[in-house]
């Protein structure tokens, strides 16, 4: 039961996570190695503002410092020119400093004595008669929907439209007179603002912060969402920002069963998504390799 | 209503393959006049197109639309007012979103409220009398994506969405130039039909000099960079194909080399 309700609170939470990822990877068709900073970033703003007792406020300001970090990103792609990948890796690795700096210079930083939102919410709903473990996840689920709502509108507006389309024809955003950079900074502020909330809910979640936490999310936001299309398919705006929820919450609980292997150490974490991922992104290679085999082999039995 | 005005382009300028794609061009257009462009590969042509839209600011001279000078006006602020279809289907449509948020994207050129709803009701019925007045039977396919359609019916929704905003000037780079003969014959139709319905001010790139001469109101010939035959009016009515290519070997002192314009029908 601690293993399901566990994976449940934490694959809502690493939703948002997914949701990041999603808006730059399939949006905008770019793997944004930045989110792998402002994870971390969300979570350090996170970490300090609850110690200052300001649990909630403190995922605004993760929020938004999270989006000044992807418009960075954004900036360097469009107006400086730089590869999208190295623009990503440049703000990355400016942002380990700056995170440090923000936990006071020590690697992590415990939020043990403070009063994080899950606490406060805890004592809140004990006198409605809600176990601490419910509330966890309804926390998370206020947060997380609350985020795909606001999405799932936003992407059907003119902007959100034009976002869409930017990253599946420049050239015609262009044409239709849409400034198409404006559009990546904003697409790459918005998904990396997400990915800071997520930062931000996992510290005030597991209580700490650790300036390593932001290791191999890109992978893990990829598998998630990936595992998400499986389940879903790729269908309309909507659907996909819930599939990237889902993708979440089964990854995991995948996790989770796996880490009950009697050989399986935490570290092959990371190994285990990098499969998942470059097995899920060559499938469309392997199918049509297989395609063509079965054609070369009904060809030599016609002829 | 497009003055322009000596432009100059010179592409990789100062190394050894310096090329002068647009050298001291001038061309001026009337309010509603229908321009075709005849020449053989790398006169200048889409070089021209280019110009015109923003895609690089040209090294000398001006253009004027409108009696706006637009010369150093960005790329994608010029698409407010210029329309452009490519020979290339694929270039003018988002694949992944569907018909409707293609051309909705589109309208938003005029009413523009950033986090207004990108579909409503009225706007998507509107797009549906017009594509159904092109009669392709998309009307009835608004929310599929416009990946899955063929190229002939992708340059249509192309040429609504560059027309359902009349622009003050039209370019089609040889947009027919992909589709087959019947396809062609018949996006040449719903071509001829806006244009007439807007009276809008049009250049359009053809390789087929019949169609030329045949299309719009005014021929123009470039060779490198330059034009260098403009007709209109009762010289354009009498002129034939071998007259034009005759005109072209004088002008140019080249013999026209281009097949896919001599074989044309």
């Amino acid at each position: 039961m601690a293993l399901v309700m566990g994976s449940l609170q934490l694959g809502i939470i690493y939703g948002l996570l997914a949701i990041g990822i999603y808006i730059t990877f399939r949006i905008l068709n770019i793997p944004d190695l930045t989110c792998e900073g402002t994870f971390t970033l969300g979570l350090a703003i996170s970490a300090v503002v609850t110690r200052l007792n300001h649990p909630y406020i403190a995922i605004l300001v993760a929020l938004v410092f999270g989006m000044i970090a992807g418009a960075i990103t954004g900036l360097l792609q469009t107006k400086c020119k730089i590869h999208p990948i190295l623009a990503g890796i440049l703000v990355m690795s400016g942002l380990y400093p700056v995170n440090l700096a923000i936990l006071g210079g020590s690697p992590n930083l415990s939020l043990m004595n403070s009063n994080t939102i899950f606490r406060n919410c805890i004592d809140i709903s004990r006198s409605l008669g809600l176990g601490p473990d419910a509330t966890k996840i309804a926390v998370s689920l206020i947060v997380t929907v609350a985020v795909v709502i606001i999405l799932a509108k936003f992407f059907k507006t003119h902007t959100g439209l034009a976002i869409r389309a930017t990253g599946d024809n420049e050239d015609m955003v262009r044409a239709s007179s849409i400034d198409a950079d404006r559009m990546k900074i904003l697409a790459l502020a918005i998904g990396n603002g997400v990915i800071a909330i997520c930062g931000a809910m996992i510290t005030q979640y597991q209580n700490y912060a650790d300036i390593n936490s932001g290791n191999g999310t890109l992978v893990l936001g990829l598998a998630s969402v990936i595992i998400g299309e499986v389940i879903f398919f790729r269908r309309n705006i909507t659907l996909s920002l819930v599939a990237a929820v889902v993708g979440s919450i089964v990854y995991r609980f995948i996790i989770a069963l796996a880490m009950r292997l009697p050989f399986f150490d935490a570290s092959y974490l990371k190994l285990v998504s990098a499969v998942i991922v470059g097995i899920a992104l060559s499938l469309p290679a392997i199918k049509s390799g297989i395609s063509l085999l079965n054609t070369k082999k009904g060809g030599s039995q016609n002829a | 209503m497009l003055n322009i005005n000596g432009i100059t382009k010179i592409f990789a300028k100062g190394t050894p393959n310096e090329h002068m794609a647009l050298n001291n061009l001038s061309l001026n257009l009337d309010k509603g006049e229908f321009v075709t462009i005849v020449g053989s590969n790398g006169a200048g042509k889409s070089t021209l197109f280019n110009a015109i839209c923003g895609t690089f600011f040209v090294d000398n001279g001006t253009i004027t639309l409108d009696g706006r000078d637009i010369t150093y006006l960005k790329e994608h602020k010029r698409s407010k007012i210029i329309g452009r279809v490519f020979q290339d289907p694929m270039r003018g449509t988002a694949p992944n979103l569907t018909i409707e948020e293609n051309i909705a994207l589109a309208y938003a050129r005029v009413n523009h409220g950033p986090l207004g709803k990108a579909l409503n009701k009225k706007d998507v019925a509107l797009f549906k009398e017009k594509l159904k007045a092109f009669d392709m039977g998309l009307e009835d396919r608004m929310k599929t994506k416009v990946g899955l359609l063929s190229g002939g019916q992708r340059q249509v929704v192309t040429l609504l969405m560059c027309t359902i905003v009349p622009p003050k000037l039209l370019l089609l780079d040889e947009h027919t130039a992909a589709l087959d003969p019947a396809t062609s014959d018949k996006i040449m139709k719903i071509t001829n039909d806006i244009i007439k319905e807007f009276n809008l001010t049009t250049l359009m790139i053809t390789h087929n000099i019949n169609s030329a001469l045949k299309t719009g109101t005014r021929t123009i010939m470039m060779d490198e960079g330059q034009i260098i035959l403009d007709i209109s009016g009762e010289e354009r009515k009498n002129m034939q194909l071998n007259d034009l290519l005759t005109l072209y070997s004088q002008r140019s002192h080249k013999v026209f080399d281009n097949d896919r314009m001599l074989f044309n029908e």
